[in-house]
C-alpha cells in the first residue's frame, strides 16, 4: 500500500535499530522518552517497537489520548443532560464506554437515554437536521486535531439554521498540558515523541519552549515503524549532544506554521479556557470553550475547577503522567479490562492500559 | 401482487400471508418438500451421522458489495456444517420482516438465498414469515437451520494439535467486514472491495481429504482470524505463532483498516476457514484448497509451538512478536 509500505520496510527498520543501538552504547545512564500521542502508543505496541530498543532506552506513554484525559465530571454532565427526554446525545465511540462516577453513556443508553455513536461531528449535525424537535448535543472531545472539524460543524449549523444543534466542549490543547507535565515534580524525562496529527494543525513552533526552557529533546513523529524509530534516533542524538531542539520527522504531513485555515476556523468558534485534565488536574488555557458569539450552540461544560473522581485504586492519573506503567496498577487485567473498564486508559482504543492489555506488554518478549 | 412494501397484514397468518408465500417466496424456492406448505417438511434420509446447526442474521446494511443478508444466511449455516465435515442437505428459512420493507428488496434477498443454496447444493425445505411493526426490527432478520450428513472424510478431524503442526487460512481475511463497513459508511474506495461470503463445502472437503490429521477447522466469522485462532489455543498446552506477513490481506482491506484504525486480523470473514493440519500434509492441503473457487488464496500462515502456551502470537515483518488477544467488545456493530 502506497504511503504505508515504504514506512514499514523491514530493511529500513533493521538499519534504524542498528543505528539506535550503536548510539545508545554511548549512554552512561537510562534515558526516558515519552510518546505523547495515543496513536504512537498503539503503533509501538502493534509493531513491537519497544522490544527492538536497547535496555537503556525506556518509552513511556503520555497524556495524548483525548478520552483518557477527559474527567469524570464531563461524562457525568453528559449523562445528566439525558434526564431531559428531549436531549439526544451524540458521541464518538470511544467515549461511549467511559465510566463517569455513575456509569457510562452506554449504560445510560441501556436505561433508556438516547445516545448515538457517530463517526464525525457532521453526522451529529445530520441527526440534528432530521430531528428538529430534539436537542442534539455533540460531546466534543479531542485535541487540536478534532476541534477544527467541530468548529466547522458549528459554523455549518449556523449557516443552515439548524438551531437545535449543541456542542459541549471538552476540547483540550496540547502545549500547555506538556508545560504542566514537565513542571510537575517527580517526573524525570529526557524527551518527547511529539504528536503527529496535532502538529499538522499547530505546526512545530508551539513546542519550542520544551527544548528552550526545559531542555527536553523533541521530535514530531509519524505513526509508522520507521517514523517512530527515526524519531527515537533523533531524540537520542539530541540527548547525547546536549542540544535539544524541536525536530520534525513527520514532514510529509506537518508543515512549518501548521494548518492556518484549520486554526482560523477553530479560533473563530472557540476560545482558550481553563480545563480539567484527568491525571494532570486544572491547567489554565489548556482547553477550548465555545465563544459567546456562538453561545446559541453551546452547552455549558462542567466546572473545570472540579477534579475528576477516580476509583480509589485506579492508577490512570499516574499512567497518564508517565509515573507508572499500566501493569503496576492493582486493577490491571483483573477488575479492569477492556470489557469492563474502571479507568479511561483501558477503554479508549488509544489508551496506554488498553495497549498493554491488548499487546501483552508493549515489551512483550516470550 | 401489487403491494410495494411488506405490511403488517402479511404476517397475520391469513390471506395476505398465504399470498406473500405463494407469490413471492415459492417462486424462488423450488422444493418438493416445501411446496405442499405443510407445518413440517417430510424428508427421506439414509442411515448415518448427521450434523444440525442454526444461526440468525441481522446484518446492517442488508445489501453490501459482494452479497446480502440472503446469501449470508445460507452460506453461514452451510459453513457451520462444512467445518465439522458434513455435506449440507437441507436448510430452513425463517424471515422476520419490519413493516414497510420494500417487496422488491425481499425478492432480492430471496433470489440470493436461492442462488447460494444452489451453489452450496442444499435444498430449502421449510420456512416461516413474520412481520413486526415498524421500529421493532431493523428491515429484515433471517434465521436458517441446516442439516448435513457427516462425510467419511470427516475421520481426518481427530486428535489434539502437536507442536510443529501448520496453521492455514483459506483466503484473504477481513473482506466481508470491510465491504459491509464501506457499504454502511458510504466510503467510496477505489477498487473492487467485495465480501468474501461463500459456501465453504469444497474448501472443507479439500482440507479433510488431503490432510493426514486435522486437529482444528473453523470458519472465520465475527472477531476474525485472531479470534478463531485464540479459540484454538485457549486452555491448551500449546500456542500458535502467526506470521503476519504471510496472512493474505487484500490491498483494499488494508486501506480501509489503515483509514479507520482497524486490525485486519480481527475483521470478520464469511467465506474463510482456518485449520490446523499435520506439517507433513500442509503443502498438499494448501494446494488442494487453492484449486477450489473460494480458496484460491489459501496460505500456510503459522505453526503450533510448544511455547506461548495457550496464546496466539503474531510475528511481525521485523521479527518482533506481539500477543493477539481475543477481540474485546465489538470492533463494529452487527456485521453478520
Amino acid at each position: 500500500m502506497k504511503y504505508v509500505d515504504e514506512y514499514r520496510r523491514p530493511d529500513l527498520v533493521e538499519d534504524l535499530v542498528r543505528q539506535i543501538r550503536r548510539r545508545a552504547s554511548g549512554l552512561d545512564r537510562k534515558v526516558r522518552f515519552m510518546e505523547v500521542c495515543g496513536g504512537h502508543t498503539m503503533a509501538i505496541g502493534r509493531f513491537g517497537i519497544a522490544s527492538l530498543l536497547p535496555e537503556r532506552i525506556e518509552l513511556l506513554s503520555g497524556p495524548g489520548c483525548p478520552v483518557c484525559v477527559t474527567p469524570t465530571t464531563y461524562v457525568d454532565k453528559a449523562i445528566e443532560l439525558t434526564s431531559d427526554p428531549s436531549v439526544l446525545l451524540t458521541t464518538f465511540g470511544d467515549l461511549y464506554r467511559v465510566p463517569g462516577s455513575a456509569g457510562t453513556p452506554e449504560e445510560a443508553c441501556e436505561r433508556g437515554a438516547d445516545v448515538r455513536v457517530v463517526y464525525s461531528p457532521r453526522d451529529a449535525l445530520g441527526i440534528a437536521d432530521s430531528n428538529r424537535q430534539r436537542l442534539v448535543v455533540f460531546l466534543a472531545i479531542g485535541f487540536e486535531t478534532t476541534a477544527p472539524t467541530v468548529a466547522a460543524t458549528v459554523l455549518e449549523a449556523s449557516r443552515r439554521g439548524i438551531a437545535n444543534f449543541r456542542v459541549m466542549s471538552g476540547h483540550k490543547t496540547m502545549p500547555e498540558a506538556l508545560r504542566a507535565l514537565v513542571q510537575a515534580p517527580g517526573i524525570a524525562l529526557d524527551g518527547f515523541i511529539l504528536p503527529g496529527h496535532v502538529s499538522t494543525v499547530i505546526g512545530p513552533e508551539p513546542y519550542s519552549f520544551l527544548a528552550r526552557e526545559f531542555g527536553m529533546a523533541c521530535c514530531i513523529s509519524g505513526f509508522e515503524p520507521t517514523d517512530i524509530l527515526q524519531s527515537i534516533l533523533a531524540l537520542l542524538e539530541q540527548t547525547l549532544t546536549g542540544e535539544p531542539i524541536v525536530q520534525n520527522e513527520y514532514r510529509r504531513a506537518v508543515r512549518p506554521g501548521g494548518n492556518a485555515v484549520a486554526r482560523e476556523e477553530m479560533m473563530k468558534v472557540f476560545e482558550p479556557a481553563a480545563a480539567q485534565w484527568r491525571g494532570l488536574g486544572l491547567i489554565p488555557r489548556s482547553g477550548l470553550d465555545v465563544r459567546a458569539e456562538w453561545g446559541g450552540f453551546r452547552v455549558e461544560p462542567p466546572d473545570p475547577a472540579v477534579p475528576s473522581q477516580e476509583h480509589a485504586s485506579c492508577q490512570c492519573s499516574e499512567v497518564l503522567r508517565g509515573r507508572a506503567r499500566p501493569t503496576a496498577c492493582p486493577l490491571f487485567g483483573k477488575r479492569c479490562t477492556p470489557q469492563s473498564a474502571v479507568g479511561p486508559c483501558m477503554v479508549s482504543s488509544e489508551g496506554a492500559c488498553a495497549a498493554y492489555y491488548r499487546y501483552g506488554s508493549v515489551r512483550f518478549e516470550g | 401482487m401489487s403491494d410495494e412494501v411488506i405490511k403488517l397484514g402479511h404476517g397475520s397468518g391469513g390471506l395476505l400471508t398465504r399470498r406473500l408465500i405463494e407469490e413471492r417466496v415459492l417462486r424462488f424456492f423450488d422444493s418438493p418438500a416445501l411446496a405442499p406448505l405443510k407445518d413440517s417438511a417430510i424428508v427421506e434420509l439414509d442411515a448415518g451421522r448427521f450434523a444440525f446447526t442454526t444461526d440468525s442474521y441481522v446484518v446492517d446494511p442488508v445489501f453490501f458489495p459482494g452479497g446480502d443478508i440472503g446469501k449470508l444466511s445460507v452460506c453461514g449455516t452451510v459453513n457451520d456444517l462444512a467445518v465439522v465435515g458434513a455435506e449440507p442437505i437441507f436448510i430452513s428459512c425463517a424471515l422476520i420482516i419490519e413493516e414497510g420493507f420494500p417487496s422488491k428488496d425481499l425478492e432480492r434477498v430471496l433470489r440470493s438465498m436461492r442462488d447460494a443454496a444452489m451453489e452450496a447444493g442444499v435444498e430449502i425445505v421449510t420456512g416461516d414469515t413474520k412481520v413486526v411493526p415498524r421500529g421493532k426490527a431493523d428491515k429484515i432478520f433471517v434465521n436458517t437451520a441446516g442439516l448435513g450428513r457427516v462425510a467419511k472424510w470427516a475421520e481426518s478431524l481427530r486428535g489434539a494439535a502437536q507442536p510443529g503442526d501448520s496453521v492455514l487460512v483459506s483466503g484473504g481475511v477481513g473482506e466481508h467486514a470491510a465491504a459491509v463497513l464501506a457499504g454502511r459508511e458510504g466510503l467510496n474506495l477505489q477498487g473492487s472491495l467485495e465480501s468474501d461470503c461463500a459456501p465453504l463445502t469444497d474448501v472443507a472437503r479439500a482440507v479433510l481429504q488431503n490432510a493426514n490429521r486435522v486437529s482444528f477447522m473453523r470458519d472465520v466469522t465475527r472477531g476474525g482470524l485472531a479470534t478463531v485462532l485464540n479459540e484454538a489455543v485457549a486452555g491448551e498446552s500449546y500456542g500458535i505463532v502467526l506470521s503476519e506477513a504471510d496472512v493474505p490481506v487484500r490491498e483494499e482491506v488494508r486501506s480501509i483498516c489503515e483509514l479507520l484504525g482497524l486490525d485486519p486480523l480481527y475483521m470478520a470473514c464469511e467465506g474463510r476457514l482456518a485449520t490446523i493440519v499435520d506439517a507433513a500434509s500442509a503443502r498438499r492441503v494448501q494446494e488442494a484448497v487453492a484449486r477450489t473457487a473460494a480458496g484460491a488464496q489459501c496460505r500456510i500462515v503459522g505453526s503450533v509451538t510448544e511455547g506461548y502456551t495457550g496464546s496466539l502470537v503474531a510475528q511481525t515483518a521485523f521479527g518482533t512478536r506481539r500477543l493477539l488477544q481475543m477481540l474485546s467488545g465489538e470492533q463494529l456493530p452487527r456485521i453478520c
